[in-house]
């Protein structure tokens, strides 16, 4: 019996979370098969116009991840499928999946949409949330991934018209289901999450009867440019453009009469970024956001919140949860009922927005039978939350993205990485086994040799030949400068033309490729590959887009969209000549880690490494690992936790584990290098110490801020949250009978305007604690919004219960503390209108976590950028949160920013999944579009080093001359564009390339 | 006489807005077939002088198309782009070239619509415009010796220099920490293009031929002081000499490599 592992992961839900583990597992080693249920990937974020905090568009930085998955050789897509079975254990999975009928060949569709065009049937279009209507035959949106049709066999009539319409014969009527057997080591959830359905709230907020009530994801819809109204924002009753909207929060969350009494965690944020952009849309739009408490909790929410507020003037309206709509039958228009400064009050909007709330995947109980995980009683995956967010109850099988809770990408992205980690290292051994490394023949040297350039020139079936005389084309082609070849081809991208492509190479001795077809952000790399078997180097190869930039928009001008193809064609042609062979250069990995930071994150991180097989470094600044955990005593989550327990068996794991060198009482104080091969120079314990590594990953952690209001280190009563929590956990008893907690100390105020994100629930934790100590205690919680997003809302309605009492305070309405006649505690009451004084015998403050005071030093020895509030900032704050944009220097925990315990557990793993895509090679390649410095020109000004966000090019101090890290630079170009002695050129994008092809465009037989 | 069909070639970058004119395709959205496209990875990419040398080519218009702001796949160059190409129109502007010629929009990857839309507007703005002087067989002289010398400034250290540290010193902090207003740098930037754009015309004047400040003046329709201070400025850059002294008149002549870039 062969007893290996299978070096294979099983990713299900091809959303962005299912996406990023798929990506991270493939790129470190291992076989993925993703598993999506529908025909595409791409999941929710497919669906949205912006994102929040920076509203970057979702696609724009969505699709290059698409198309990566999509191509990856080591990413298997299974769409429109489903799992039947699991059998097996961990490591050795074995999993059978039905794929459903498409009734279109994957192998043929070439995506190019004609037969959806000419298909008579229509049906709504889920995609846009009904809004818009697509065909029986139909991808989800333009960008689909795989880019393949499928027949929709509920409403399709069976015409034919497609089948007979489609020129690669793709077409399949009879395709049947397939059933596949797969062998996995491991197994990773992503399923996502289900809109709450907003049917069941028809009778409060008339959804479904009111035309002008819609949900959030329906805004998000008429938000984007391919949504149904281009952008604007239109009334659905009459199309009038909007011109004051309502929002309408917690449609489907905290709410128990519904069963869901959990806090959605995203719709605030998602509601203030539609808000603000359907204004940017529809100019002088009016928007009024009503919301129990408004949760900003994420990195640079609040900051969000605070520009909606101030510079857009978006209203707040507090203190509502909106029962019930009602509609002027005359207008269409809304009538919403809210109490504002005690009154009752009644106005008219014009569109009403339900901020509709995150349920349970639907098939989430058959997936959890079919695998045997449970779930939590809200159909949510169960998991140990607090030490192993990750892993769901079966071992082997781990979750990611919102089937763990509700959550906002950048989390779900972590999560997913983390998984990715997780699920990595239980199958490290196999790692390597099963993926393919590709093979190419040597490359033919062709720098010494004239151009002989080959031209393809494509039909797509009708695409581009039912507009653009191809057959002239070609013609045209034949007698360009150094064209040796042209011919063309009714598929360029099929498979029997690649060979043909290769055949041609051989016969013609062509060093240069073009083929004019459709765009080269989605074929390039598949005639990349072609020209590089047969001996080409890749960036020989040209593309002309004649189809999406020229057949598809001219398509009433025949004559002039010929002219243009040719005009493109002799472009490509010009550009090709002076394309050169650009090598990948290898460089070494040393498969090493160095952490700077030895809290939960560090010390998570190390221990997930060297899982993964790789020797670590812990820069510890105090004298024993643990940081801010060592002052946590208990947790809110599942069953009680011993953390100081946890902590020990940590560090002793630590300790023991050969592959793991804690240095305490250690800092670093210089760092020289760059991905693979970093240098460090530690002080530990007073002498110079130096580590090779290969990444970094900063963990410096947070601090407790020590207040300097309310009395605290003036008044012995006066305590922060976690001094509080220490002192319980030391006495074991409640010696006091009221107490006072206030929220937001030095958090959300003008010095520093961030969310600390944890306080509101550890506030929860600490009050029902005393509750639970001594049940007669009164408890006071002052605070401006209550931010126990996710599940830990249960533990709010919970402290509510027993008797904690909230009061709402604002910026206006500060509480004012004395203890001239011992403690007072004053504060305006909202609801009774008057102040009131409370006595308490304790006054606990939850303070603000700070970011460590050693970021700023380090950030400048990585040459990392730090966020306006010190905490270090990511190259992404969606879609990478753990890592720079310098490559090989990751972040995690509290460095990233405030977060809970089992978050910086996830985003520690996540850290080390994006670290071992690096230390899983020996050696990383360079790729040829990179940019280079002629020494003789350059006068070491520094420009260069300033514009480039990767420090990609530094000017070396001694030679006064910019060097480029070829293995950090991206080929953006910036540099070369900015360099003031022109001493930069950018590979590919030279200057002469860029030159000659607009000369080419203006002007014939200027090539 | 068929209507002006205008020659225009646009810049796209990989990410956005070359993906927005995809989804135009993809979308069916029509437009007329003026523009040629160039596809770069990212409109940082964009040199000042590329766009000068397309003008002086004889190029109707150029669009510049980059990532909505923040959006930008390489974190932010097309925030250096936006820089350099309001430069760049300012050059194109000074060379007696109408700058509307020069156009820089953000598109988005899924603007599709959007790019369409622009694509149907650039053309006919350019077509009110009017074929560019530096068009057809005969370019109109003095305004391709101009643009030559706005392409020269576009190549010189200074220029190059002071536009690509515009968005660190306006907004996040000079080398003391303090930002400049925007109004206050775009005067010094105006100067500065000014200044260097008529050096470059000067300059120009007196390669291989030597001539005094009066000839010089009425030439490029400057003061005579304003020439000579350019005269002096230029002779300690080295980069022109006294050739001869004509009476009581100096002449001067261009001691400048030709620069071929």
């Amino acid at each position: 019996m062969n007893d290996d592992k299978v070096g294979a992961v099983l990713v299900i839900g091809g959303g962005i979370a299912g996406m990023q583990s798929s990506l991270d597992l493939a790129d470190s080693g291992f076989k993925v098969y993703l598993l999506e249920k529908s025909p595409t990937i791409g999941g929710a974020m497919s669906q949205l116009d912006k994102t929040f905090p920076t509203n970057d568009c979702a696609m724009c930085i969505m699709a290059p991840k698409l198309v990566e998955t999509g191509r990856h050789q080591n990413i298997k897509l299974i769409t429109n499928a489903d799992l039947d079975q699991v059998e097996g254990e961990a490591g050795y999975f074995k999993v059978t999946i039905s794929k459903h009928s498409r009734r279109v060949d994957e192998t043929k569709c070439t995506g190019c949409g004609i037969c959806t065009q000419r298909c008579p049937v229509e049906v709504p279009d889920d995609y846009n949330r009904g809004f818009k209507l697509r065909k029986a035959i139909y991808v989800k949106y333009p960008q689909a991934v795989p880019s393949v049709y499928a027949i929709d066999k509920d409403i399709c009539i069976g015409c034919g018209v497609c089948s007979e319409v489609c020129g690669a014969g793709a077409v399949t009527y009879d395709q049947t289901e397939e059933k596949t057997q797969l062998d996995v080591g491991s197994i990773i959830i992503t399923p996502g999450f289900e809109e709450f359905d907003l049917t069941k709230k028809r009778k409060e907020y008339g959804y479904g009867k009111y035309l002008n009530v819609v949900s959030s994801l329906e805004l998000e819809r008429m938000l984007s440019a391919t949504g149904p109204y281009g952008g604007m924002v239109l009334r659905p009753s009459d199309g009038k453009v909007s011109k004051k909207m309502a929002f309408i929060q917690c449609v489907g969350s905290r709410d128990r009469s519904i069963g869901n009494p959990y806090c959605s965690s995203v719709c605030c944020m998602f509601a203030i970024k539609e808000a603000v952009i359907a204004q940017e849309h529809n100019p002088g739009q009016e928007a009024t956001i009503f919301f129990m408490d408004i949760r900003a909790f994420g990195k640079e929410f609040d900051d969000y919140y605070i520009r909606a507020e101030k510079e857009h003037g978006i209203r707040f309206v507090k203190n509502n949860r909106i029962s019930s709509i009602a509609e002027n039958p005359k207008t269409n228009n809304l009538i919403i009922t809210y109490i504002s400064d005690g009154e009752l009050v009644t106005e008219e909007f014009d569109l009403v927005t339900l901020a509709v709330g995150m349920t349970a995947p639907k098939d989430a109980k058959t997936l959890s039978e079919k695998l045997g995980v449970d779930l939590n009683e809200y159909n949510f995956c169960s998991t140990d939350i607090l030490f192993s967010p990750l892993e769901t109850s079966h071992p082997g099988i781990f979750v990611g993205g919102a089937f763990g809770a509700p959550k906002d990408i950048p989390d779900s992205v972590s999560e997913a990485s983390g998984a990715a980690a997780k699920a990595s290292s239980i199958i490290a051994s196999e790692r390597g086994k099963l993926v393919t490394v590709k093979e190419y023949p040597s490359e033919r040297e062709v720098s010494d040799k004239e151009p002989r350039i080959g031209v393809f020139v494509c039909h797509c079936g009708i695409n581009i030949g039912g507009v653009v005389d191809v057959p002239n084309v070609v013609e045209y082609a034949k007698v360009l400068p150094n064209v040796a070849y042209a011919e063309n081809n009714l598929y360029t991208c099929s498979q029997d033309t690649q060979q043909k492509i290769k055949e041609k190479i051989e016969e013609h001795g062509l060093n240069r490729v073009i083929v004019a077809s459709c765009t080269p952000r989605t074929h390039q790399p598949l005639f990349q590959n072609t020209v590089a078997e047969a001996g080409l180097n890749p960036y020989l190869f040209e593309m002309a887009n004649i189809r999406d930039q020229c057949s598809w928009v001219h398509m009433r001008e025949p004559e002039k969209a010929t002219e243009k193809a040719r005009d493109l064609v002799r472009m490509a042609v010009t550009k090709a000549r002076l394309n050169s062979p650009l090598p990948k250069v290898p460089i070494e990995v040393k498969p090493s880690a160095l952490i700077v930071g030895g809290g939960i994150s560090g010390m998570t991180a190390a221990l997930e490494l060297s899982k993964q097989g790789y020797e670590t470094f812990i820069v510890e600044r105090e004298d024993e690992l643990g940081g801010l955990m060592k002052r946590i005593h208990y947790e809110l989550m599942g069953e009680e936790k011993d953390i100081q327990k946890k902590l020990k068996e940590m560090v002793k794991n630590i300790d023991s584990d050969e592959k793991i060198h804690t240095f305490t009482n250690s800092t670093v104080k210089d760092v020289s290098g760059y991905v693979g091969n970093f240098k460090t120079v530690i002080d530990h314990n007073g002498e110079d110490k130096e580590i090779d590594h290969g990444i970094v990953i900063v963990t410096t952690g947070g601090q407790e801020y020590k207040p300097s209001e309310y009395l605290y280190n003036k008044n012995e009563n006066v305590l922060t949250q976690l001094e509080f929590e220490e002192k319980l956990a030391k006495e074991g008893k409640v010696d006091a009978n009221t107490i006072v907690m206030i929220q937001c100390v030095g958090s959300r105020t003008e010095e520093r305007p961030y969310c600390s994100r944890v306080c509101c629930t550890e506030a929860m934790k600490n009050s029902l604690k005393i509750k639970e100590m001594k049940p007669d205690a009164n408890v006071y919680m002052i605070y401006k919004d209550i931010r126990t997003y996710g599940f830990s809302e249960i533990f709010y309605e919970e402290a509510a219960r027993n008797g904690i009492k909230f009061i709402r305070y604002d910026d206006e309405s500060k509480p004012k503390v004395s203890d001239k006649k011992g403690l007072e505690v004053k504060i305006m009451e909202p609801f009774l209108g008057e102040e009131i004084l409370i006595k308490p015998d304790l006054l606990i403050l939850s303070a603000a976590t700070i970011p460590h005071p050693d970021n700023t030093d380090l950030a400048q020895m990585l040459k990392v950028p730090l966020s306006k509030h010190r905490f270090f900032l990511e190259a992404h704050m969606k879609l990478r949160p753990v890592e720079f944009a310098t490559e090989g220097i990751f972040l995690c925990g509290l460095a990233h920013s405030p977060k809970f315990f089992e978050e910086c557990i996830a985003q520690a793993s996540a850290a080390v999944s994006r670290a071992a895509t690096i230390l899983s090679k020996d050696k990383i390649f360079v790729e040829g579009t990179v940019s280079s410095v002629n020494e003789e020109k350059c006068t070491g000004c520094g420009t260069c080093e300033m514009v480039c966000p990767y420090g990609a090019i530094r000017v070396d101090m001694e030679e006064l001359k910019a060097k480029v890290a070829e293995v950090l630079c991206k080929g953006c170009g910036t540099c070369g564009a900015a360099c003031p002695e022109k001493a930069i050129e950018i590979a590919h994008f030279t200057d002469m390339q860029l030159l000659s092809q607009a000369i080419a465009a203006l002007k014939e037989g200027s090539t | 006489m068929a209507e002006f069909e205008p020659k225009l070639v646009g810049f796209l970058c990989n990410w956005c807005s070359y993906a927005g004119a995809d989804l135009a395709g993809v979308s069916r959205f029509q437009y007329p077939p003026n523009i040629r496209i160039i596809r770069v990875m990212c409109s940082g990419r964009i040199d000042p002088y590329i766009v000068l040398e397309a003008f002086a080519q004889g190029i109707d218009g150029v669009f510049i198309g980059g990532c909505h702001p923040g959006d930008c796949h390489y974190l932010e160059g097309n925030y250096q782009a936006q820089r350099k190409i309001k430069m760049t129109r300012q050059l194109v502007k000074r060379a007696g070239l109408e700058p509307e010629r020069l156009r820089m929009e953000w598109v988005a990857a899924s603007e599709g619509e959007r790019f369409a839309i622009l694509m149907r507007e650039f053309p006919k703005q350019i077509q009110e415009l009017g074929p560019s002087p530096l068009s057809g067989e005969k370019p109109d002289e003095k305004l391709l010796a101009n643009i030559n010398a706005a392409k020269l400034a576009a190549l010189d250290f200074r220029l190059r220099a002071i536009v690509a540290k515009e968005r660190k010193i306006v907004e996040q902090g000079n080398v003391y920490g303090e930002t400049k207003p925007q109004e206050e740098w775009d005067e010094f930037m105006e100067d500065a293009i000014e200044a260097e754009f008529e050096r470059k015309r000067l300059l120009a004047m007196i390669t291989g031929k030597s001539m005094s400040v009066k000839e010089l003046a009425s030439e490029v329709n400057l003061p005579t002081d304003r020439v000579l201070d350019h005269i002096v400025f230029l002779r300690k850059r080295n980069q022109l000499a006294l050739d001869s002294i004509d009476g009581f008149t100096p002449k001067y002549i261009s001691i400048v490599p030709e620069v071929k870039p």
